[in-house]
């Protein structure tokens, strides 16, 4: 997913003159700028009571507004509204993608506010994807990094050039600051909002300025963040919260095994409940529509519903490891091979081996799935945290047999989503606008799973099992590395598969694996790709996930065979891999590495790549002596190139760290025959407040390069440094998860 | 009819007592701030005070709500909600947000009963509150923050 956008190393753009590409933003809109009539929208757009996604629901401010490009609209009152073109979940985008566009127009912080991009592929396609609008691959701030700062800055200068026509001063005399225009000679002062108007008669530049990093006033700066307000007060408005005059609320029984079909159902004592309004089969169940969701619950619960579960996937987990393992015994297709494994594995002084199983995991965000759809003269119109526009467009046009253009997407707040949101098939969208359609009419529907619905939907990490050997020679350095990865692919059969699935290697199974970055002369990656009716789909750092927690208590184990001390035996095997390095010195060093802890603590390290940016962790933790333990310290050092908003990167350090300890601790889903066994947080268990570690430090490397994502990075890190730490405190490795001490 | 008063005012609702308050306050009422979540008590996303003390809205039928006073996330006023509220912007706590309706719910019944809570205090008091995006150690800093704004 790697661009020329991304090789826009801010040393390319330093002052001077530049080319402005075919993504900017500037060079997109020369259409939308629109002059003239048009009250009744200004009105409605001025009336709009608080900065915040979907508000826009698609239009474009217009009359009156100065709107240079897709990205900015600045109106007369001297409000700035920047257009949102990536969704927010939590991980801080709607105020890192403000910081790059205020960042070059010098507006002021406080004058800025937010609003969700309509669904729009050409205006706010992600830069990595191709025309596609999509969040997600930590890729937010990187693929807008220049192109934002580019709307900014084209916004500025044709401020600039509006005041100076006024003023009849020259434009290279004018200052910007905090959202003030200023010509210190004839002592003039104006905001943005005074030149609204005459900007927009201003031509936008092909060419524009950016500033060097010693210039930036926001970016680097600790600002705060855009929706805090609104989610403090509870006026923050998710999809959960919708309400739309006549709108229904679905909810839907599904079947309780992946693979079953509809036998037939009798709705007769649901439609009794006083609320139901309609019954509706559709592909994936059987849909209760009702004036709230209590009464659709309630209607659910008296429905009678035979399933035929002839074709129904009936295995258990434990089932499936076991061919997992068996699988193992073969080789697989070769993911990456340099020297002859084999042969130096033949030679070594010393070999060991492990295997490792990791279970299906589910999101979990805390907004249960949901989605308001209502058909309409026009189309159709949806509101919904929509992780992929585009996508979500597309599946529903095909459906409804409408163009793409017709399908508008309010993009709202998403309570959580850690992937589940972005689903390859547009899985719980279609399940709403296949409700609305079968209950026909142009009635809202707002279908809302519940928590059970959730966690049984499928859509998991997948299960995997792993098996690596490594050889040492007898001074204790690695000589052969041999590592099989056995598992589901989360890419055959998307709209991924084409560029990341390749020679039957989905990139995705492998990657943390197959760019191991210790220099081991011989090393061999291999895969079975495993195929089942149980769906699966990327989740927090997606490959990660599994391989950061096998290589990383893997070469912990090497360390140890080596008897040399983990960090100085990793330091050996980084010497090209230089951020690597740096983010294992910077967390060994703050975390006091090597000095001695009391009896029953440990400590352990681990070091990972994952999108581009580079983490370390350091975890303390105390063993009991009935065999609980605690994680009672975390320092993570993270290497994310130029830090647009420092608290924002600690923020997602923190929580990423957290979302990833929970993996070491409880989640897991297993199946029993074919049901999903877990069903609500009771049995799901997800990390809470007494889990987190009292301490957790976050140390940003200092960075002159492009930035690198920041969402999921910390996630796979903290497993493998947490059974790092007890292999310290206990002796014991740990080759399942969640870790069991016992 | 079932009498609820919420934020200080009374709606007489015509509906099934055995329905869970959440789902009065947001289907019926139409107070959005106050989230579904689990359904089972196991998450504290949809936290309310009811006489004053937290509860879990989404097992608490609305039979049991008459006569009382619930309070909800858009209902906070008091100098110490505020001061909770402050805090939690002032170390920007959130992320995904959906959870810290909840969370600032049980912070302000913390801070009520226990002014100056110790580490374990805050960690008994809001280990009931999920919150995904495991904003925890921000929460902890912002019960403290505020109990300190406070004294």
């Amino acid at each position: 997913m790697e661009t020329d956008e991304k090789l826009n190393a801010i040393k390319m753009t330093r002052r001077g003159f530049l080319l402005t590409s075919v993504s900017m933003g500037a060079g997109l809109t020369l259409g939308v700028h629109l002059t003239g009539c048009g009250d009744k929208k200004e009105t409605q757009t001025q009336s709009r009571p608080e900065a915040g996604p979907g508000k826009a629901g698609g239009e474009m401010v217009s009359d009156f507004s100065f709107a240079p490009n897709a990205f900015i609209r600045i109106r007369p009152d001297n409000t700035v509204t920047l257009i949102m073109k990536h969704f927010e979940m939590g991980q801080g985008t709607y105020t890192g993608l403000s910081t790059l566009i205020a960042e070059e127009l010098d507006a002021a912080w406080e004058q800025i506010q937010v609003e969700a991009a309509p669904a729009n592929a050409k205006l706010y396609n992600n830069n990595f994807w191709g025309p596609m609008q999509g969040t997600g691959g930590s890729t937010a701030i990187a693929n807008s990094f220049t192109q934002l700062r580019k709307a900014g800055a084209a916004a500025r200068h044709m401020l600039v050039a509006a005041a100076a026509k006024q003023w009849k001063v020259p434009e290279n005399e004018i200052s910007v600051q905090d959202g003030i225009l200023a010509h210190a000679a004839s002592n003039q002062r104006a905001s943005f909002g005074v030149f609204a108007e005459s900007a927009a008669k201003e031509p936008v530049p092909a060419d524009v300025f950016l500033k060097e990093p010693d210039e930036f006033r926001l970016i680097g700066k600790t600002l705060p963040r855009k929706d805090s307000n609104a989610k403090c007060t509870g006026k923050a408005i998710f999809t959960q919260d919708i309400i739309l005059p006549g709108m229904l609320t679905a909810v839907v029984a599904h079947a309780p095994r992946f693979g079953a079909a509809i036998k037939s159902f009798d709705a007769t004592e649901c439609k009794k409940i006083q609320g139901v309004v309609n019954v509706v089969q559709i592909p994936t169940g059987i849909a209760v529509l009702a004036q709230d969701f209590w009464s659709a619950l309630q209607g659910r619960n008296a429905l009678q519903v035979e399933w035929d579960e002839s074709a129904a996937f009936k295995k258990s987990s434990a089932e499936l490891m076991d061919e997992y393992k068996a699988l193992a015994k073969q080789p697989g297709t070769v993911a990456r091979k340099d020297g002859d494994v084999d042969k130096a594995m033949a030679t070594a002084a010393k070999t060991l081996r492990a295997a490792y199983e990791f279970p299906y995991l589910a999101h979990a965000a805390m907004e249960p799935l949901n989605c308001v759809v209502q058909i309409n003269a026009h189309g159709c119109e949806i509101w919904n945290a929509a992780q992929t526009q585009t996508a979500d467009q597309m599946a529903v046009a095909r459906l409804l047999g409408i163009e793409v253009g017709q399908v508008k997407i309010n993009t709202l707040y998403a309570g959580g989503s850690f992937g589940r949101r972005a689903n390859p098939f547009s899985d719980y969208v279609l399940e709403a606008a296949t409700i609305a359609k079968a209950h026909g009419g142009n009635t809202p529907v707002k279908m809302l799973w519940t928590r059970e619905d959730d966690m049984r939907a499928g859509y998991y990490r997948p299960m995997y099992y792993h098996e690596l050997k490594a050889g040492l020679d007898k001074n204790g350095n690695p000589v052969a590395w041999q590592h099989r990865i056995v598992g589901q692919s989360l890419l055959t059969g998307t709209a991924f598969e084409p560029m990341l699935v390749k020679n039957g290697v989905d990139a995705t199974s492998v990657e943390g694996a197959s760019n191991l970055p210790y220099a081991v002369p011989n090393l061999q990656v291999d895969l079975h790709t495993t195929t089942l009716p149980v769906p699966v789909q990327w989740w927090r750092s997606v490959g990660s996930t599994h391989t950061a927690y096998a290589t990383e208590t893997f070469i912990d184990e090497l360390a140890h065979a080596a008897k040399q001390d983990p960090v100085e035996f990793r330091r050996a095997m980084l010497k090209d891999h230089p951020r690597h390095r740096g983010v294992m010195e910077l967390a060994a060093e703050k975390a006091g590495w090597g000095q001695t802890l009391p009896k029953g603590k440990g400590r352990g390290i681990a070091v990972h790549e994952s999108f581009n940016t580079c983490v370390a962790q350091v975890a303390e933790v105390t063993v009991n002596d009935d065999n609980s333990f605690s994680i009672d310290r975390v320092v993570i050092a993270v290497d994310c190139g130029l830090a647009i908003n420092p608290d924002v990167i600690r923020a997602q350090m923190e929580g990423g760290m957290g979302f990833g300890l929970a993996t070491a601790l409880s989640s897991a889903i297993t199946l029993k025959d074919g049901k999903v066994e877990q069903s609500n947080f009771h049995d799901y268990q997800i990390l809470r407040i007494k889990q987190m570690p009292k301490q957790v430090d976050v140390h940003i490397v200092k960075s002159d390069q492009p930035p690198t994502g920041v969402g999921e990075p910390a996630t796979p890190v903290i497993a493998p440094a947490v059974a790092n730490a007890l292999f310290n405190a206990t002796g014991k490795r740990f080759y399942q998860l969640p870790i069991k001490l016992t | 009819m079932i009498e609820l008063t919420i934020n200080g005012q009374t709606h007489a609702l015509d509906i099934d007592p055995r329905m869970p308050l959440l789902w009065a306050i947001r289907d019926a009422i139409g107070l959005t701030g106050t989230k579904y979540g689990c359904g089972m008590s196991q998450c504290g996303a949809c936290t309310v005070h009811m006489d004053g003390k937290a509860v879990r809205s989404c097992v608490t039928p609305v039979s049991l709500a008459q006569g009382k006073q619930i309070i909800t996330i858009e209902g906070l006023d008091s100098t110490l909600a505020r001061a909770i509220q402050d805090a939690w912007q002032k170390l920007d706590v959130v992320q995904c947000g959906f959870c810290q309706s909840g969370q600032i719910m049980s912070a302000v019944d913390l801070l009520s009963n226990n002014p100056q809570p110790s580490d374990d205090d805050i960690d008994n008091a809001m280990n009931g509150n999920l919150c995904r995006c495991n904003t925890y150690v921000r929460i902890r800093a912002a019960i403290k923050l505020a109990a300190k704004a406070l004294a």
